[in-house]
């Protein structure tokens, strides 16, 4: 332990403990902005120097590790001056069009030249002038905006091993660009969109298509109708003034309806419905020796991962369509039946917690409907602006049913937004489908929790199921080169590409460290455990889909319909 | 030599990819995007990587350009020598401007800071060669040299 001062208050400290530790310990605030709670000290922008007694220089609270005696002083004049003069020269550089920024409001730079008063800057605003990068249907990049903390790099490199950002350049001439200074969508971008929650700024951020929207909705043909993903209810909250978990569903529902969306229904029902696929195409795939482990195939992010990387291991992915599009096929052909509406008037909308959905809606093979089966896909936070754009008092709003026939879900639709959701919910089906008799707990807790890389074994009489889920995209790899290698024990792999799963996707409030998503998986638990069905075999609106219309799983109309194939991405670089 | 053979020289290196930038510039002047793309693959790192060092160091350039390179020091002793002048009579004397290269492909001209020669300012290098106390009217003499 090392005993410091920092502006005058004595602590005890573990060894190796940097100032900016130290000092939350005693509650002193130092401002950051490089820095990010999981992820290395980057000690490049500056803004967190202090005094330190004896230190000629001022030093970084980010990266100076304190040492015993160790005085440190966080706000004298020195101090505040040195911060400013740092806000200041990185915003000479940084476009003033706060009004129309994306993260207006949610920026951290806008929130620091705040916090320190940055009236009439000194330095001269030059900005380098860099077009947008809108090459991509999820994604956009605005490098003038960007303030070289190298978070997003840092995200893509190491927490999901992409390697779709670097540097190009030194000094006051680098910048971040994707991989060899190209367009996006020529880097090996998989879209999930984990550097939108790194940018401390609006260098990054989602195609919007909130205007598209609006178009539908002004158009008295077209019958808006929309699904919500399991993972956006409990953070949509976040988005207008309440706590994570807080907003309930059917007041969500209202809140839609109150917008213009003639028919809301749920992704959820889907999910269900994608457990009776897939666990049966899993099932199938053990009884038959098909190619074992299977992965799941929901998070649009890992399939273009696995696209791109890992080519070769197509085949074990499950060919089950992602709740998303299972729903957007099932949307203009089985509902539009079911409600006497020409699926020629049906816009599609998608309300999911994920960027790389906005490029899966796009996907060419995407329209067994006849139709783009999912016509738009809006994030969990262009859904907050939608809100907050109309005004709509959300504790006073009563609340309002979803729509028959594909709005029906369970408790174990709820969890596919958690990491290990899917395969809780496959087993819970698993389980009772093979072995005939009623599963006493559903509660598989060994696949909950925010560990990279969780396993388990089922014994399902006799047949002693493996499997193994990974979240966030670099413990992906380590599954995936086991089976490249042949030495993956696993029947059955559920990878999420982003950390978390869903609850932490690209499109989801603004998340500044795992922390938050920790507690959104705790609200998808509470959720589940207060549904009175848990088990997806036992939705009813499913089980009347398989009478009146599928009539089986894997069927004819299924693979029409529900199923899908995967083509490798063919990068000319990685 | 191309650029595949040049990598596989230097593929067992530690921290061979500098070493093999600079050879595959020494053949081609500047660092094809293939080869920076092979560079990656060779030395087991991504692209995104690769091309961060290629566009590090100023002296590698991932732009075509002529075959000789010529730099100009910039830094403050240079610019009071009157760097300038050696900057238009260079450019006048290749007719082209600052950073490009002639259509020939013979030259190029670029800035370069502080080389260590500011006994002798202004000073300018040619392929890593530096000549000392130039002035506009030694421009065409020098270039003589290389043509």
């Amino acid at each position: 332990m090392a005993n410091v001062t920092i502006d005058g208050i004595k602590i005890s400290v573990p060894d190796g403990s940097t100032i900016l530790q130290a000092a939350k310990e005693v509650g002193v605030n130092i401002p950051t902005l490089c820095y990010h709670p999981d992820q290395a000290v980057k000690a490049n922008c500056r803004v967190c120097v202090c005094e330190v007694e004896g230190n000629r220089l001022l030093q970084a609270a980010c990266s100076q590790p304190v040492f015993e005696g160790m005085v440190i002083k966080t706000r004298t004049p020195k101090v505040i001056e040195a911060r400013k003069t740092i806000l200041e020269l990185i915003l000479s550089h940084h476009p003033q069009d706060c009004l129309n920024c994306i993260r207006n409001e949610n920026c951290e730079l806008q929130s620091l030249a705040a916090e320190y008063c940055i009236r009439d800057n000194p330095f001269e605003n030059k900005v380098r002038g860099i077009a947008k990068d809108l090459s991509t249907p999820s994604l956009f990049r605005d490098p003038d905006k960007c303030v070289l903390c190298r978070r997003c790099i840092e995200a893509c490199t190491v927490i999901q091993t992409v390697n779709a950002l670097g540097i190009e350049n030194r000094g006051s001439h680098a910048m971040v660009v994707p991989t060899l200074g190209k367009d996006l969508i020529d880097s090996p971008c998989i879209m999930c969109g984990q550097c939108i929650h790194a940018c401390p700024v609006g260098a990054i951020g989602e195609v919007e298509d909130i205007d598209k929207l609006m178009a539908a909705i002004a158009d008295p043909d077209t019958i808006v109708v929309t699904q919500i993903a399991p993972a956006v209810r409990l953070a949509l909250g976040e988005e207008i003034g309440m706590n994570t978990g807080d907003l309930p569903m059917e007041v969500f529902v209202a809140g839609l309806k109150q917008i213009g969306f003639d028919h809301v229904l749920h992704t959820n029902f889907t999910a269900d419905l994608t457990i009776l696929e897939e666990g049966n195409e899993l099932l199938t795939r053990v009884k038959n020796g098909g190619t074992l482990p299977m992965f799941t195939s929901c998070s649009p992010g890992w399939i273009n991962f696995c696209e791109t990387f890992y080519p070769d291991l197509l085949d074990n992915l499950s060919t089950c369509k992602s709740p998303q599009q299972m729903f957007g096929s099932l949307v203009k052909t089985y509902w539009a039946d079911k409600m006497d509406i020409p699926a020629k008037k049906i816009f599609s909308v998608s309300i999911m917690p994920c960027v790389a959905k906005k490029f899966e809606a796009a996907r060419p093979e995407m329209n067994a409907s006849g139709f783009q089966d999912v016509d738009i896909v809006l994030t969990t936070r262009e859904v907050g602006r939608l809100f907050r754009m109309s005004g709509i008092d959300f504790k006073k709003l009563a609340p309002a049913p979803f729509s028959p026939w594909m709005g029906e879900y369970t408790g174990a639709a709820v969890i596919f937004g958690a990491t290990g959701g899917v395969m809780e919910a496959a087993l819970r089906t698993v389980y009772e489908v093979v072995m005939e008799e009623t599963l006493g707990d559903v509660n598989f807790t060994v696949a909950r929790g925010f560990e990279g890389i969780k396993e388990a074994e089922v014994d399902l009489n006799g047949l002693v199921v493996k499997v193994a889920i990974a979240h966030g995209l670099s413990h992906a790899r380590i599954l995936m080169d086991q089976v490249r290698a042949g030495v993956s024990p696993y029947h059955f792999i559920e990878i999420m590409a982003c950390p978390g799963g869903c609850i932490g996707g690209g499109g989801q409030p603004i998340t500044k460290a795992n922390a938050k998503r920790v507690e959104r998986i705790e609200a998808i638990y509470i959720e589940d455990a207060a549904m009175d069905v848990r088990k997806s075999h036992l939705n009813k609106e499913v089980t009347k889909l398989y009478e009146d219309f599928l009539h089986e799983p894997l069927g004819h109309k299924s693979h029409e319909l529900l199923h899908t194939h995967y083509h490798a991405k063919n990068k000319k670089f990685l | 030599m191309d650029y595949q053979e040049i990598l596989a020289k230097y593929a067992d290196m530690p921290g061979g990819m500098i070493e093999a930038f600079h050879a595959i510039q020494e053949e081609l002047s500047y660092l094809p995007e293939e080869a920076i793309i092979e560079a990656a693959q060779v030395f087991g790192k991504p692209v995104a990587q690769a091309y961060g060092v290629a566009t590090f160091y100023s002296m590698f350039s991932v732009k075509p350009r002529g075959k000789n390179v010529i730099r100009i020091c910039e830094s403050a002793p240079c610019h009071v020598a009157g760097a300038a002048e050696v900057v238009a009579a260079l450019e006048k004397e290749l007719g082209i401007s600052m950073d490009s290269s002639t259509a020939d492909g013979r030259f190029a001209l670029e800035f370069t800071e502080c080389v260590g020669q500011c006994q002798g300012t202004p000073v300018i290098t040619i392929n890593g060669k530096p000549y000392v106390d130039v002035s506009p009217a030694k421009i065409s003499g020098i270039l003589a040299e290389y043509k």
